[in-house]
């Protein structure tokens, strides 16, 4: 069984928030909903299928489910970090082509703006019973930052990737943030000025770095029968793939990511290929992540990436692979410190027709999301979605 | 520049399970997981074996040599310190800190040598420094 052609995405929604004192968490979880909803043309009714991930209040799904007064017959709290809702766009996909739920709501949100949280740069103990890697990892002093920084620097001494060609990540993204009013950061950078913020990490530097944002989003995902009522543009899920990827029990390779397998499970289902894709909605936590993400998923052979990012060539409009037209994490919106489900919104968007004029790419009739939670550096659930305008 | 002022470590959590390789690092020896099945260690340590889940696993002392597979100092802390994972002569790569060194002059694949370090309240932690 395929999940091809099985669902739709129906409805999305991205809070314009970028900073939430005022608002509670469940608060915007809720208003995200309800906006996806609006969106589709469907009401909290139609929902028969919940999904959310680890930054939703409450146990797994059911806080959620009771404030908003759901009646859900599917549900899934699967939480793979900030990949999460792009795996849970194929669960939905799943759980509908087996009949189990009809209307599938995703729900994301988080406050670590409004709560002060030193997010990439503190060590973070999970507390409670320690996980096993904890004890060989956690007095060492990782970070979200120097976790990422280590994959950099090996794929630099492998490959000779260069400071200059990742900062070329960042400045395509700031040319597409500059259109996006809720974007954070919306001044257009230059490589030089990449290189020269202050070093965060080796070989990161500030501006290398995602933005922390509070706020989120919402998607919905529908059953063909629903889809073909609504009135908003068909936005069909062809493929998805995830996979997990480990420090293998010491056989550490920080060159690649889990998008090998991700990507390439993506594309088989689909029945296309990278250079089918119109446009690419790419995990960008740091500049880094882009790359070898753009690698492992077919864009540039292994090690090629820094050539193929260079120059502008991510940038809407002028590049061969334009990549998050909306600013993307790097500088409009990374809600809750989980960067996959504005992936999805911004690939509909494109789909749709929907995006900025000065970044909607032409023609666009198939994109790809992908996702990369947890630490690229130490263990990580990549998700990719391959998704076509009907 | 080099890391002359100490950073705190946290003590590890010692489980039944990974006693042994504690009870080692508070007499200065570095223990290594190594399958009697397959023949293949493995890192941090288990019970049973990653590669092909037999339980004949037993302890093996590392050599205490290694290379840096990569690394990165961590510049926006109190105490700017240099994490990598180190490459041992045993085989597996293991998470670790590089210290009592000139950060600006770390490269991977560079041989360094163990040490360990205190941590407070709990047993010292397996570290490396350039040999
Ligand atoms: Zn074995």
């Amino acid at each position: 069984m395929s999940i091809k052609g099985k669902a739709y995405i129906a409805g999305i929604y991205e809070h314009p928030t970028r900073l939430a004192k005022d608002i509670s968490l469940a608060q915007i979880h809720a208003q995200v909903a309800k906006g996806a909803l609006d969106d589709a043309g469907l009401s909290k009714d139609d929902v028969d299928g919940y999904f959310c991930a680890g930054d939703a209040p409450g146990l797994g799904p059911m806080s959620m489910v009771e404030y908003m007064g759901l009646k859900p017959r599917h549900v899934d709290s699967t939480d793979t970090g900030g990949s999460s809702y792009v795996l849970h766009v194929g669960h939905a996909a799943e759980a509908i082509a087996a009949g189990k739920c009809k209307v599938a709501l995703i729900t994301l949100a988080g406050r670590p703006r409004a709560e002060g949280m030193a997010t990439g740069t503190v060590p973070r103990s999970r507390g409670g019973t320690p996980t096993p890697d904890e004890p060989f990892e956690f007095p060492y002093g990782p970070t979200v930052v120097n976790m990422y920084a280590m994959c950099a620097m090996r794929h630099m001494h492998e490959f000779g990737t260069t400071a200059e060609q990742l900062a070329w990540i960042k400045v395509a993204a700031s040319h597409h943030a500059q259109y996006n009013e809720h974007a954070l950061l919306r001044d257009v950078v230059t490589v030089e000025e990449v290189v020269n913020s202050p070093m965060i990490s080796d070989p990161l530097h500030r501006l290398d770095c995602c933005v922390i944002t509070d706020g989120g989003g919402a998607i919905v995902v529908a059953a063909p029968e629903i889809a073909a009522k609504l009135k908003r543009p068909k936005v069909k899920l062809i493929g998805a793939g995830e996979f997990v990827k480990t420090q293998m029990g010491g056989k550490v390779d920080l060159t690649y990511s889990g998008a090998r397998f991700s990507g390439a499970a993506a594309f088989a289902e689909a029945g296309v290929k990278p250079s089918d894709i119109k446009y690419v909605s790419i995990y960008d936590s740091f500049t880094i992540t882009v790359l070898m993400q753009l690698e492992d998923l077919g864009f540039a052979e292994k090690g090629k990436g820094g050539k193929l990012v260079a120059d502008g060539n991510l940038i809407a409009g002028t590049g061969k692979l334009p990549f998050n037209t909306d600013g993307g994490g790097l500088c409009s919106n990374h809600p809750g410190n989980r960067g996959g489900l504005t992936k999805v919104l911004e690939a509909v968007r494109q789909l749709r027709g929907e995006a900025h004029p000065k970044v909607q790419v032409k023609n666009c009739d198939l994109a790809l999301a992908h996702g990369t939670g947890g630490s690229l550096g130490l263990r990580h659930g990549s998700t990719t979605v391959i998704l076509e305008r009907e | 520049m080099a890391d002359t002022k100490e950073r705190k470590l946290p003590a590890p959590a010692v489980s039944a399970e990974t006693q042994a390789y504690w009870d080692a690092a508070a007499k200065g020896k570095l223990l290594v997981r190594k399958c009697t099945s397959c023949g293949e260690a493995h890192h941090y340590p288990r019970t049973i074996c990653p590669f092909c889940f037999s339980d004949k696993t037993e302890w093996i002392e590392a050599s205490g040599k290694g290379t840096i597979y990569s690394y990165s100092v961590m510049r926006r802390a109190p105490v700017p310190y240099a994490m990598a994972y180190v490459t041992l002569a045993e085989g597996p790569r293991m998470v670790t800190n590089i210290v009592d060194c000139d950060f600006d002059k770390l490269k991977c694949e560079q041989p360094v040598k163990l040490v360990f370090k205190p941590t407070d309240g709990g047993p010292p932690l397996p570290m490396f420094t350039p040999a």
